[in-house]
């Protein structure tokens, strides 16, 4: 499995890069290669010219950017994985990023690569979607940004021209003092890709009662989904089971879930409601200051 | 193109097409046969080497992407001729292989994950070692050897009467 | 000859697996290792259709890109040489290399492009235009069975390439006598043992030797005269390399149709020529499919459940050729009852051709899909009687007073304990304690079973099933051979005549030899001769190097002891019986400290022929070719046969939990009872077993190769077609019990298909114990996730409201 021939360049800068974008000629991108570089070697992407930014320092950073942690484009992924700044102001990303792929994978892949794969399952795409980070890319000398629902379009697609390049995305901090965290993916085997997943963050007030809540599901439609009127629907209520399942019924109600080899239809909204159940379970019980059992 | 890999320490000038994978490269060039080929689609990790001590698929990347990085491969584990590291030793001893394909990856993992966790437990090993496949031993005797491994780099520079 | 009581010096200790040693510095030599100045590669066009009339090949823009050297068509291949060997007595189903006018699955081989580089040839792959006139196809077994489904090939008539029904005992008077009667299909999905090295040849013809060497990736018997045969070579002119190193096999790489392929095209061209599969080639094209089976079970027991007779329907999708595949059909004959005293047997064996890819040799050879029929159906007795299928177990298995055992369909069982080994395992796991463990799981709102899985390795191998399926075929021979030198300065040799794939056989014949001779096996060097220099061989297959390699190994060794012995006695002037072996030294029994040293008897033989005995051939050179124990016979007209000749037992123990929601299971607790009667080496014994239980839960919970209505395979790489990391395999305890065999050397039966044997069995079981509360049966594998999901939903849903599940 052999690529097809294709010529190599290593731009010294971004705007080296989008220059060499911009005239065309089918030319891909290439950082982390992980998911282009198989496509390539089943012949299913033949592009004429490969432009490598994977080394481009300055798309590689983690930093707080006013109420926002940003994230450059080829900062690899088991970078996020261990960054103290994720952890604590992004929690929802850094509970996902064990869940992408093997550390092999991780070595090498790019956030940005990821996003701009847009697989239905990515984790990181689904973190994104339910966080409503805001993603940002260059055209040109242009710089774009969209939000993250509106960035995935399709499974495998994205607003992105294919003269662009993505540069990076812009998660928002909460402020909230008591914050938890849960993300679940059912696949068949560790490291694969979901069937479905669910991911969720939540924030306490004092007396318990959830003052904010962002919930996504993934892998069940062709683009991850952030579920809104689910959030809506419990903010201000204690979790309390038989709300929380007849809350989740209600806002899947109307999906149309993908239906495939792995999976049918009925079973991925079942695992849906199941996998945010669990999802938003767990980040309660991490909001708590002392872990209860979910009532 | 040219390039300049640094291959278990020494730097290697190679000409290569762009489309021509590390794994390839390595193989072909510098025929440093053990990395080994299964799926080329980055699955089976039978390509795994260390790039920059970290195991990384050699098949899911470009010859050319190397370009200036360290890269160690199962041939440059052994102390000496006729030797063997630690963990290649422990491999035996626990008998952690059996058509040896996918050995080699299997201990570039252990040595990656030995050198930044000396006290793995059975589920860290099992993590680290789940990004290769083996279709002929189950694992378990593998996961033995590495924690046979780490139990004896840890005995190692202890004085002899502290046992 | 066994060695019950005797301690070994050698046999049985924990040594340590010499071939480890070049595999953990990356020296093994696998076949795309290997490399010839000025080899060419190989990449090839493959049909997308499932059928197709192959209109023209169009290969000039192929050939007009540089760095390609030839393209070949299967026109012209055939009109070279001769089609693969069916074991049936099929004659116009012909298979060759590349597909000759009709191409008769998507992904079979129509045209091979040589280049330059791989990459080359690839390249000039997608440049070769192929006109192609789609034909009707069939995808289902059951389909292609019924008359009315398109041939896929005309020729031939049908699809059926075998439709034998065999009946051992009064299998109708006893299902008239027995009070109770059930029937069952069971499905086992097509999968593969899929090692992480794909097929790899490179081949080289010498035309002033005339000779073709032969760097193969290869585990298949009668490799060297199959590919002689196919370029009508004489089989002298084949010389295959056995010290190849291979990556996994387990049964799939025969890789003839590769080796014809390349070996023609070096003939043709001139220089060496290679082909390595890529993965996408294997999956579809490279003919490792597994088994893919329909069993009707019937079975007739009495209120005890005690199973008095069987009837079984196996009918088996082959795929659009057949080599051996059918006979895969024909093994199991040879444990048709399993581990079970049943009285008689009806069997019907069908072979069916559909438009997907080829089946090739699995682990086990068809055994495995048996067991778990039969144990399917003892479960289903269990369940009808309302009684425990542990006891039911108990009640049906063969007794250790009852052996040598004969089954209806005509084999012996040497010998075994099946209760013992039983209770080993059930000790071990605390069995009341493992039941207390699933009810407290099913009180945590899980899905938990406990399942359980008995049966047979029949080992030893013997081709008896090819006069048994196709009287054409009179073959009953099947051998082993070893050599056995000692050098003028004392040091031993000795040989292999084949490739192994990672089962230690280097290790196994130094073993068997030291312990004849009483030397330490690390002293014997271990060497493979190429097949031109080799003695007759079978290939490491349905688990027999133990059995015939450690025999034959034990021969020759013993050859040479009684050699030494002569040639001292003679130079001690005492009689031979008088001559006391030990350790490689040779003494006078009645003056202990009179004797001749190994060295000494070395040099005798080799140096000194004046104090050689009479008649005695100089030097120290000893071979000895096995024949299979209690093989050698023909079947008999009601087709009765002695299948292999030795019968290792294993009883699986599993402790499973589904989650119901998701319908996810996983393995909480797994025993095996392991009896292969003497253990050669442990380390070797415990991975077989370890990675035979997990190639069984990929069979049973990960693995299939799905295809589309289009027929097209959707599992083409490993992105679908998923194999168990380290996650998906849970610790496994083995429990040992040693009933030695009678019929070999030291005691040992085979242990190379063990685990797989018994696990897919077990798993099912489990899952269905634990679907039990629902109502749910399932009768097929893989066992998937969503599928599970599903039918615990559907099975919920129809529960009344505030009914607890």
């Amino acid at each position: 499995m052999k690529p097809a021939p294709f010529k190599y360049a290593r731009p010294a800068s971004l705007d080296a890069a989008c220059a060499m974008l911009a005239q065309g000629d089918d030319a891909r991108l290439i950082a982390g290669g992980q998911t282009l570089v198989p496509l390539m070697a089943m012949r299913l992407a033949r592009p004429k010219r490969l432009i490598d930014i994977g080394r481009l320092a300055e798309l590689a950073f983690v930093r707080r950017e006013d109420d926002a942690v940003a994230i450059g484009a080829t900062t690899k992924q088991c970078v996020l994985e261990h960054d103290p700044l994720v952890r604590s102001q992004v929690p929802l990303l850094a509970k996902a990023m064990p869940f992408v792929g093997h550390a092999p994978i991780r070595a090498r892949g790019t956030f940005g690569g990821s996003l701009a794969n847009a697989d239905p399952a990515a984790e990181i795409a689904l973190v994104a979607v339910t966080l409503g980070a805001t993603i940002v890319y260059r055209d040109g000398s242009e710089l774009i940004a969209v939000s993250a629902a509106e960035f995935f379009t399709g499974p495998m697609t994205t607003v992105l021209p294919p003269s662009a390049c993505l540069t990076c995305a812009r998660f928002p901090v909460w402020r909230e003092a008591r914050l938890g965290v849960g993300f679940h993916e059912i696949n068949a085997r560790r490291s694969d890709f979901a069937f479905a997943s669910a991911a969720a963050q939540i924030a306490l007030d004092e007396d318990g009662t959830c003052a904010r809540l962002a919930l996504g599901i993934g892998a069940i439609t062709p683009v991850p989904r952030r579920l809104d009127a689910l959030g809506e629907m419990l903010k201000g209520k204690r979790m309390e089971e038989k709300r929380l399942r007849a809350a989740i019924a209600a806002a899947l109600a109307d999906i149309d879930p993908l239906s495939d080899l792995h999976a049918s239809a009925d079973y991925r909204r079942r695992a849906a409601a199941t996998l945010l159940f669990r999802a938003i379970t767990d980040a309660y019980q991490t909001a708590q200051p002392h872990a209860r059992h979910a009532s | 193109m040219r390039l300049e890999l640094s291959v278990n320490g020494s730097i290697h000038v190679v000409e290569v097409e762009p489309r021509m994978s590390l794994l390839d490269c390595l193989r072909e060039r510098l025929l440093l046969t053990g990395a080994h080929a299964g799926c080329e689609h980055g699955v089976c990790g039978a390509c795994t080497v260390l790039l920059d001590g970290v195991p990384v698929r050699s098949c899911l990347m470009f010859a050319v992407q190397a370009d200036g990085c360290a890269i160690t491969t199962i041939e440059g584990i052994a102390p000496g001729p006729g030797e063997l590291s630690l963990i290649q030793d422990a491999f035996c001893e626990t008998h952690a292989m059996q058509c040896g394909y996918c050995t080699p990856a299997m201990i570039l993992t252990a040595h990656a994950l030995l050198a930044g966790n000396p006290a793995p437990t059975r589920a860290e090993i099992v993590e680290a070692i789940s990004a290769n496949i083996c279709r002929c031993t189950g694992y378990a005797q593998i996961i033995e050897a590495v924690a046979l491994a780490a139990d004896r780099m840890r005995g190692l520079n202890q004085p002899a009467a502290r046992t | 000859m066994s060695n019950t009581a005797k301690a070994f010096r050698f046999i049985s200790t924990d040594r340590r697996v010499r071939e480890d040693r070049r595999f953990v510095v990356g020296k093994g030599r696998f076949a795309a290792d290997v490399a010839l100045p000025d080899t060419r590669h190989v990449a090839l066009v493959a049909c997308p259709h499932p059928a197709a009339r192959i209109l023209s090949i169009h290969t000039s823009e192929a050939l007009a890109m540089p760095g390609v050297r030839y393209v070949l068509g299967g026109r012209e291949l055939a009109a070279a040489t001769q089609p693969l060997l069916a074991g049936l007595d099929t004659p116009k189903v012909m298979r060759r290399p590349l597909a000759v006018d009709v191409a008769r699955y998507a992904g079979e081989w129509v045209a091979a492009v040589v280049a330059d580089t791989r990459a080359i040839a690839e390249d000039a792959a997608e440049r070769v235009q192929v006109d192609y006139a789609p034909l009707p196809f069939v995808l289902d077994g059951e389909a292609a069975f019924a008359p009315e489904s398109p041939a896929v090939h005309a020729d031939h008539g049908s699809n059926v390439l075998l439709d034998r029904t065999f009946t051992w005992g009064e299998v109708e008077r006893d299902f008239a006598q027995s009070p109770h009667h059930l029937s069952l299909r069971v499905k086992w999905g097509r999968s593969s043992t899929v090692p992480v090295e794909t097929f790899a040849v490179l081949a080289s013809w010498d035309p002033w030797r005339e000779i073709l060497d032969v760097f193969a990736s290869v585990q298949m018997p009668r490799f060297p005269d199959q590919v002689a045969l196919a370029l009508k070579l004489p089989g002298s002119s084949v010389r295959v390399h056995n010290d190849v190193d291979v990556g996994g096999s387990y049964g799939v790489k025969r890789g003839i149709k590769h080796a014809v392929l390349v070996g023609y095209l070096t003939r043709r061209l001139g220089f060496p020529v290679r082909l390595v599969e890529d993965r996408l080639e294997n999956m579809r094209g490279g003919d490792g499919h597994g088994p893919e089976r329909n069993f009707d079970v019937e079975v007739a027991f009495d209120e005890r459940g005690v199973i008095r007779s069987m009837k079984l329907r196996a009918l088996d999708n082959v795929g659009a050729y057949a080599g051996r595949s059918p006979f895969q059909l024909g093994k199991p004959i040879g444990a048709i009852v399993g581990p079970y005293r049943i009285n008689s047997v009806e069997y019907r064996a069908i072979a069916v051709t559909s438009n997907k890819t080829v089946q090739e040799a699995v682990r086990a050879f068809g055994q495995s899909p048996t067991n778990y029929a039969i144990e399917r159906a003892v479960e289903e007795v269990a369940r009808h009687r309302g009684l425990d299928r542990l006891e039911v177990r108990r009640r049906n298995l063969i007794s250790a007073e009852e052996f040598p055992y004969r089954i209806p369909s005509g084999t012996t069982y040497d010998s075994g304990d099946y209760h013992a080994v039983i209770d080993k395992v059930l000790a071990r796991a605390d069995y009341a304690d493992l039941i207390a463990e699933r009810d407290r799981l099913r009180g945590d709102g899980l899905l938990a079973g406990i399942g359980m899985a008995a049966c047979l390795e029949p080992s030893g191998a013997n081709s008896t099933f090819e006069p048994l399926l196709n009287p054409k075929n009179e073959t009953t021979t099947y051998v082993e051979s070893c050599r056995i030198h000692v050098d003028v300065s004392g040091a031993v040799t000795t040989t292999i005549h084949t490739l192994s794939s990672g089962q230690g056989h280097e290790t196994l014949v130094a073993s068997a030899i030291g312990e004849v001779l009483e030397i330490d096996p690390d002293r014997i060097r271990v060497v493979r001769p190429d097949s031109l220099a080799s003695l007759p061989s079978q290939s490491p297959v349905g688990s027999r190097m133990a059995i015939m390699l450690g025999g034959a190994a034990f021969h020759a060794a013993q050859k040479l002891k009684e050699r030494l012995i002569a040639i001292a006695a003679h130079d001690l002037k005492i009689p031979a019986e008088q001559a006391v072996y030990h350790g490689g030294d040779v003494f006078d029994r009645s003056r202990p400290q009179i004797g001749r040293s190994w060295a000494e008897v070395v040099t005798i033989a080799h140096r000194h022929f004046h104090r050689l005995p009479p008649a005695t051939e100089p030097g120290l050179a000893f071979t000895h070719v096995l024949q299979v124990p209690t093989g050698g016979s023909l079947p008999t007209a009601d087709g009765r046969v002695q299948m292999y000749p030795c019968f290792a037992f294993e009883f699986h123990l599993i402790l499973l939990a589904i989650d119901p929601d998701l319908g996810k299971a996983e393995i909480k607790r797994y025993l095996v009872g392991h009896d292969c009667g003497t253990v050669i080496n442990p380390k070797i014994v415990r991975g077989m077993t370890l990675g035979g239980i997990a190639h069984g839960i990929g069979a049973s919970l990960y693995e299939e190769f799905a295809y589309n209505a289009d027929g097209q395979l959707l599992a083409q790489s490993f992105m679908v077609y998923l194999l168990p990391s380290a996650h998906e395999i849970p610790p496994v305890e083995i429990v040992h019990h040693v009933t030695p065999s009678p019929h070999t050397v030291f005691g040992q039966k085979g242990s190379g298909e063990s685990g797989y044997l018994g696990a897919p069995g077990a798993i099912a079981s489990a899952v269905n114990d634990a679907l039990a509360p629902l109502g749910l049966v399932v009768n097929s594998l893989p066992i998937k996730i969503a599928q599970l999901g599903d039918m615990i939903a559907a099975a919920r849903s129809k529960a009344t409201p505030g009914e607890r599940i």
